[in-house]
């Protein structure tokens, strides 16, 4: 049987791979994508305490956070729809006129 | 019962305040004035009541509710008339409604809000002072004391659109409030050292103890309740707002003078006669006061010219009498004077009243002259105020201040007694010089200082009179001439209840004042009495002697005053502008009253206004006050110029300092 130390290291990986795009892609929708990758790494380790646990609480949790997520990608891309029409761009960097 | 009497005026008070704008003046003036008749009933009533009692048990006392409750300080709302509060009832409601009574007539020329306005300010002054003498306690009197003070503010600036009324007004306030001070400060005393404010239980107190030797507590309390006395009562050095108090309409200078307010101090010393007998040192000071106060007064009203100014130095002066027989212990010859003095300078002020109204508001007596016979009720009238005041016997003015000045020699007070002989002698001659000015002679109402005379004390505006048609004068109006007779009779009567057992008399108002100076019956106290009253038997056939003697001495005073003014003003009249002529550094000083007021702007006032204005506003309020409140301003505008660079508008910023905060704290929780 798969340790659950393999399971933790993958969604760390994940969660990093998704933290950077995040931080260093410059398209809106890549940085909602990382952001999905994200919450899926959390649902990994979800799922993985949760099996060695031996309940099923860890499953449980992660339906809601994919039905979050799920309306979390709804709302995101009307937003940058509503920005690209807006601006005709999808860099972070052009919107950044909510400042002093 | 008893509270019944504030009552009846306040509620004439309530009535005037809140509707008086929308009632016609015969409405609201009949009504103040039926409110002090009511008063008046009620006191007659109670004071008749009160004569049923035996002379011990003379105290009538209701006390309403708790005022004040906490700790030991336990005060009661309570009235308690006794045969001193008897007389001051009956003397505030009495005059007090006549005065009313003439003010219908007086004021008639103003319009309604304001008529009703001048009734209201006008009951609530009679409720303030009624509350004074009646209250029970120190704290319920000092209601009354600073309500009085309250009133006058308003009534003497009661033609708020001259600014020298407003001045007036503002000067009566603060002088007060100087005198108030004082008489917080002296009640603190008394209840630090008592642990009461109860008149009886302060009485009975200080009746226990000893009369104090030296400057104690107990002439500390009496002194700074006397300085309070002052400032009400208008002795030296708190005098000075008592003239000014000539702005307000004449009605209320009689009220002021003779009913109410200025006879608070007097009547507050009657009250605590007990307190301030224990207490010499204090009584010297009152006495040296009230005569150098009486002096004073009277030399500064011989020359001048305003016929108010001139009653209102009278008004000091006489005040300065009846501090003089409260200084000496006389208690009884001290509100004596106050009660015949009511009555005929209340008279004098409502005849001078009655003058100005004839003449539409001319004051200057240089331009009067001659209107004996145009104005015959007037004159006469106020001829006998005139000769009551400057004491001729058997006119009410001789016996009291005769009494005074009796029982001052008795003491054995030589130089006051001096200098009260000297006030008598100028306030015959210058109640005299005002007479002969006013009255007789001839007319003088065309002279050139009218014109400015006239802007300078102005009085009502009277637009329906000219100032032109003077030939044809109407003497005063039936309500005045109801009220100024009535006082006539009031100034040659009041004083025939006090005639001295010299002349055959019983002087049943110091008999009947007597418990009210004496502390409540103590076991064994009556013993002392009996034996001071044997002794004074056989003193009383050398006192008569020598009562008699000082009788003829101060109505010869009286006589010679009145035939120098006779002589000075009416027979030759050049050796008055002469006597000016040869002294005009003492004519001046006089004239000008020794400038204190002079003396009190430069050493109290202006140092004041320039600390006020240079150290509170320039220095405190600007920079402390303001630079409190700019700065804290300034710390904010400073620290948020440095924090808004943290909000950059980059969401990519934003979602960095996130991620590097969650590393941080879980950080924390992992390697703590």
């Amino acid at each position: 049987m798969i340790p659950l130390s393999h399971y933790l290291i993958v969604s760390a990986v994940l969660f990093a791979i998704g933290t950077a795009g995040v931080f260093l892609r410059r398209n809106l929708i890549t940085i909602l994508l990382s952001i999905e990758i994200m919450l899926n790494a959390v649902n990994l380790t979800f799922v993985a305490f949760g099996r060695f646990a031996g309940d099923l609480d860890g499953q449980i949790i992660t339906f809601f956070v994919m039905t979050v997520a799920a309306a979390e990608a709804a709302v995101g891309l009307a937003l940058v729809i509503a920005l690209f029409r807006h601006r005709e761009s999808l860099n972070p960097d052009a919107f950044s006129s909510l400042k002093w | 019962m008893l509270a019944l009497i504030p009552l009846f005026p306040f509620l004439g008070f309530v009535v005037n305040s809140t509707m008086g704008r929308r009632l016609p003046k015969g409405v609201s003036g009949g009504l103040a004035s039926l409110a002090m008749l009511a008063s008046f009933a009620v006191s007659v009533i109670t004071v008749l009541q009160l004569r049923g009692f035996s002379p011990e048990a003379r105290a009538i006392e209701q006390t309403l509710y708790t005022w004040i409750a906490s700790g030991d300080l336990n005060i009661a709302l309570s009235f308690r008339v006794d045969p001193l509060s008897a007389v001051m009832i009956l003397v505030i409601t009495g005059i007090g409604s006549l005065i009313h009574i003439y003010s219908t007539a007086y004021m008639h020329d103003e319009v309604d809000s304001e008529f009703a306005r001048y009734f209201s300010y006008l009951n609530l002054f009679a409720s303030f002072m009624l509350v004074l003498v009646l209250g029970s306690n120190f704290p319920l009197m000092f209601v009354g004391w600073e309500g009085v003070g309250l009133c006058s503010y308003l009534l003497i600036g009661f033609w708020f659109k001259k600014k020298s009324a407003n001045d007036a007004g503002k000067k009566a306030f603060i002088v007060n409030r100087i005198g108030d001070y004082a008489f917080i400060l002296g009640m603190l005393a008394i209840f630090a050292k008592f642990g009461t404010l109860d008149f009886q239980g302060v009485a009975s107190a200080v009746a226990a103890m000893p009369v104090e030797a030296g400057f104690g507590i107990l002439s500390l309390a009496t002194l700074l309740l006397f300085i309070g006395a002052t400032g009400k009562s208008a002795q030296i050095p708190l005098y000075t707002w008592l003239p000014d108090a000539m702005e307000g309409p004449t009605p209320v200078s009689a009220l002021i003078h003779a009913a109410t307010m200025v006879t608070a101090g007097v009547y507050m010393i009657g009250r605590n006669a007990v307190l301030f007998s224990h207490a010499p040192e204090t009584l010297t000071i009152v006495a040296v006061i009230g005569a150098l106060t009486a002096l004073m007064a009277g030399t500064i009203g011989l020359v001048q010219n305003d016929i108010k100014r001139v009653l209102a130095y009278s008004t000091v002066s006489q005040l300065g009498y009846m501090f003089l027989a409260m200084g000496v212990g006389a208690f009884g010859a001290g509100i004596f004077h106050l009660y015949t003095h009511a009555f005929f300078k209340a008279c004098l002020f409502l005849g001078s009243g009655a003058v100005i109204h004839a003449l539409h508001g001319e004051q200057d007596i240089r331009n009067m002259g001659g209107l004996k016979k145009e104005l015959p009720i007037t004159y006469w009238t106020f001829l006998i105020g005139a000769i009551a005041i400057a004491g001729v016997f058997p006119l009410s003015g001789f016996f009291s201040k005769d009494e005074i000045l009796f029982e001052t020699f008795v003491e054995g007070h030589k130089l006051l007694w001096t200098i009260g002989a000297l006030t008598a002698l100028l306030t015959a001659t210058y109640m005299f010089r005002l007479v002969f000015l006013t009255f007789h002679g001839e007319r003088r109402h065309d002279a050139p200082a009218a014109a400015d005379a006239h802007d300078a004390h102005g009085h009502a505006p009277a637009p329906s009179h000219g100032h032109g048609s003077g030939s044809h004068l109407h003497d005063a109006p039936p309500a005045m001439a109801l009220a100024l007779i009535v006082l006539a009779i009031g100034s040659v009567a009041a004083g025939w209840i006090g005639i001295p057992h010299a002349i055959g008399g019983h002087n049943e108002l110091a008999t009947w004042l007597e418990p009210s100076f004496s502390a409540p019956r103590v076991a064994g106290e009556a013993a002392v009495g009996e034996a001071a009253a044997e002794e004074g038997e056989a003193a009383e056939t050398e006192h008569a002697a020598l009562e008699l003697t000082l009788m003829g001495v101060s109505l010869t005073i009286a006589v010679a005053g009145i035939a120098f003014a006779y002589f000075v003003w009416i027979k030759r009249r050049r050796v008055a502008d002469n006597m000016v002529r040869e002294f005009p550094g003492l004519h001046r000083l006089l004239l000008n009253k020794y400038y204190v007021d002079e003396l009190y702007d430069a050493t109290i006032v202006q140092p004041i206004k320039a600390a006020s204005t240079e150290g509170l506003w320039r220095w405190f309020d600007v920079r402390v006050i303001d630079g409190a409140v700019n700065g804290a301003a300034s710390i904010v505008d400073g620290s948020a110029g440095v924090l808004r660079r943290l909000q950059s508008g980059s969401v990519r910023a934003y979602a960095g300092s996130l991620f590097v905060g969650v590393v941080m704290i879980l950080g924390y929780y992992l390697w703590r």
